[in-house]
């Protein structure tokens, strides 16, 4: 927060030289005989909040927050709060789901063209999959319960009742807080684990030009990730360090930080999250509902042979090519 | 029916802080709790002004629109009062708050701020203690108003330059000091706190 800081002081730095110039007695009023009257050299509420966004003074607490003595920005915060991010939440998260929704009546379930072979090969090793599910399970929990701060009192308090919704709202409080970190930890396991493969290639251009999978009788080349789950991975990455820099930032109140810092963070937190929670709702959807035979990939880890040469058969050759060095029959059962 | 509010006419203020005992002493409030506090702008300076400030019991309180399970309302005198049963210590009521009023048992790391404690306007909580009861008092401090009278930080305030009341009648003491005196700078977070000045 150095950054904000400096830049911060060289905007009132600017703000006051310019107020200065403009009117140089204000400082200094002169009473009828001529000497300056202390008294009457008033500085005013609007005068200031003109040279800086909040008005700061000294206090004899040691609580450094408490200097700030007007801080208008708190109005917006709340119009940010309750209008634009109830509003843009709602719409960005509602509007996935019908989008999703449409995408299914449209498109329908990606069938396994060529149907099952009954052959498998193992896509996902368990700990990448403890991994994924670890990082999972805790965003569903983290978004839930994040979700019930801006939603919950229009969607669960009319139905629960005030008494159980605080004692609802304040176990989501904890469980959000200290769920961050099986969420920090798994997204750094993912981060690191699945790197290299999610390295952009020259195939990924020719996935997006052959429809991305979604065009029938067009086949996509992927090798172990698609240009989808690359985007998807780069994404989650992005969206992951956003939401865990300013979640730690908020956990940590005041700590290096001010209001104003603390109500960037919360928006930050916030407009991520939405944007990462309508991310990973097109990602579940494509791994369950719309596409045959991608669920068992993250699920038993293995997945069909037909469907491994449909989405990913760069990879699968890759795959074929290492066992038959082993000196194990090709297109076998992997375990 | 009467609107309360707070104003504080820096020019009389004279930063003595016995607003800040009071408050305490009054409510009993904990350590590391300060409904009230003084401000002192341009300290050592030409036109230094202190100011006493504490919740101003905002006209659509932003508190009371962010806090994520309602627990602070408006009463029908104005005075923003709120629910120690409810309050989940989320913190977005300081976030939210233009003069740095909610205040907290804990300094709140993971989340464990407590409760939110703030200025009553010596008006008792907002729970379902009743109105002068020993748990009221124990949970929120002094209910004052129940017995009709003002805060005690503005009544023994000994250069009367915090006043408490009837936001008519406090606006017009203002002014007419104002035109007597020659200058003010202002009722300090009016225009925040309830969207109007004072214009003299």
């Amino acid at each position: 927060m150095a950054l904000p800081v400096r830049i911060r002081l060289l905007i009132a730095v600017v703000a006051f030289l310019s107020i200065a110039a403009a009117v140089p007695v204000h400082a200094q009023k002169l009473g009828p005989d001529g000497a300056p009257n202390p008294t009457a050299s008033v500085v005013d509420e609007q005068t200031l909040l003109k040279q800086a966004p909040r008005v700061e003074g000294r206090i004899d607490i040691p609580d450094n927050k408490a200097t700030v003595l007007i801080q208008p920005a708190g109005r917006t915060w709340e119009y940010f709060h309750e209008v634009l991010l109830r509003w843009g939440g709602a719409i960005v998260i509602v509007g996935t789901i019908v989008l999703l929704g449409l995408a299914y009546l449209i498109i329908g379930r990606i069938r396994i063209a060529a149907g099952r072979s009954g052959q498998k090969i193992l896509r996902f090793k368990a700990f990448e999959r403890f991994s994924h599910w670890l990082t999972a399970v805790s965003f569903v929990v983290l978004g839930l319960t994040g979700l019930n701060i801006t939603f919950g009192k229009i969607l669960l308090l009319p139905v629960v009742g005030p008494d159980a919704f605080s004692d609802i709202s304040q176990a989501a409080k904890y469980v959000h807080n200290f769920t961050s970190f099986s969420f920090v930890a798994g997204l750094v396991l993912i981060i690191v684990i699945f790197f290299r493969d999610n390295l952009f290639e020259k195939v990924d251009l020719k996935w997006l030009k052959q429809g991305g999978g979604f065009i029938k009788n067009k086949h996509a080349p992927a090798g172990r990730f698609n240009l989808g789950e690359k985007l998807v991975y780069w994404l989650s990455l992005a969206a992951g360090v956003a939401v865990s820099v300013s979640g730690f930032l908020l956990l940590f109140p005041f700590y290096g930080t001010d209001i104003a810092d603390m109500q960037l963070a919360q928006v930050v937190h916030a407009v991520v999250a939405v944007l990462f929670v309508a991310l990973i709702l097109a990602h579940i959807y494509i791994g369950t509902l719309g596409m045959e035979g991608a669920f068992e990939a993250m699920g038993t880890g293995e997945v069909d042979l037909n469907w491994a040469k449909e989405h990913h058969d760069l990879w699968l050759a890759q795959e074929l090519g290492k066992e038959d060095r082993q000196g194990q029959p090709s297109a076998a059962p992997a375990e | 029916m009467a609107r309360m509010k707070f104003l504080c006419d820096a020019d009389r203020c004279i930063e003595c802080n016995a607003c800040v005992t009071a408050c305490k002493n009054e409510n009993e409030v904990p350590w590391g709790i300060n409904r009230r506090r003084v401000v002192t702008i341009n300290d050592g300076k030409p036109g230094e002004r202190s100011v006493s400030m504490a919740c101003m019991h905002c006209t659509d309180a932003p508190c009371a629109a962010v806090c994520p399970v309602t627990c602070i309302y408006p009463t029908e005198d104005g005075i923003v009062l709120h629910s120690k049963d409810l309050c989940i210590g989320c913190g977005y009521c300081f976030y939210a708050c233009p003069f740095g009023a909610p205040q907290y048992p804990q300094v709140g790391n993971f989340g464990s701020r407590g409760k939110m404690d703030k200025c009553t306007y010596c008006a008792g909580g907002g729970g379902t203690e009743a109105s002068g009861s020993a748990e009221e008092f124990d949970k929120y401090g002094s209910n004052r108003f129940g017995e009709g009278k003002l805060p005690l930080c503005a009544e023994m305030c000994s250069t009367k330059s915090l006043l408490a009341g009837d936001g008519d009648i406090i606006a017009q003491i203002y002014k007419e000091r104002v035109l007597k005196r020659g200058y003010g700078s202002g009722a300090w977070g009016w225009m925040t706190a309830y969207h109007e000045g004072i214009e003299v």
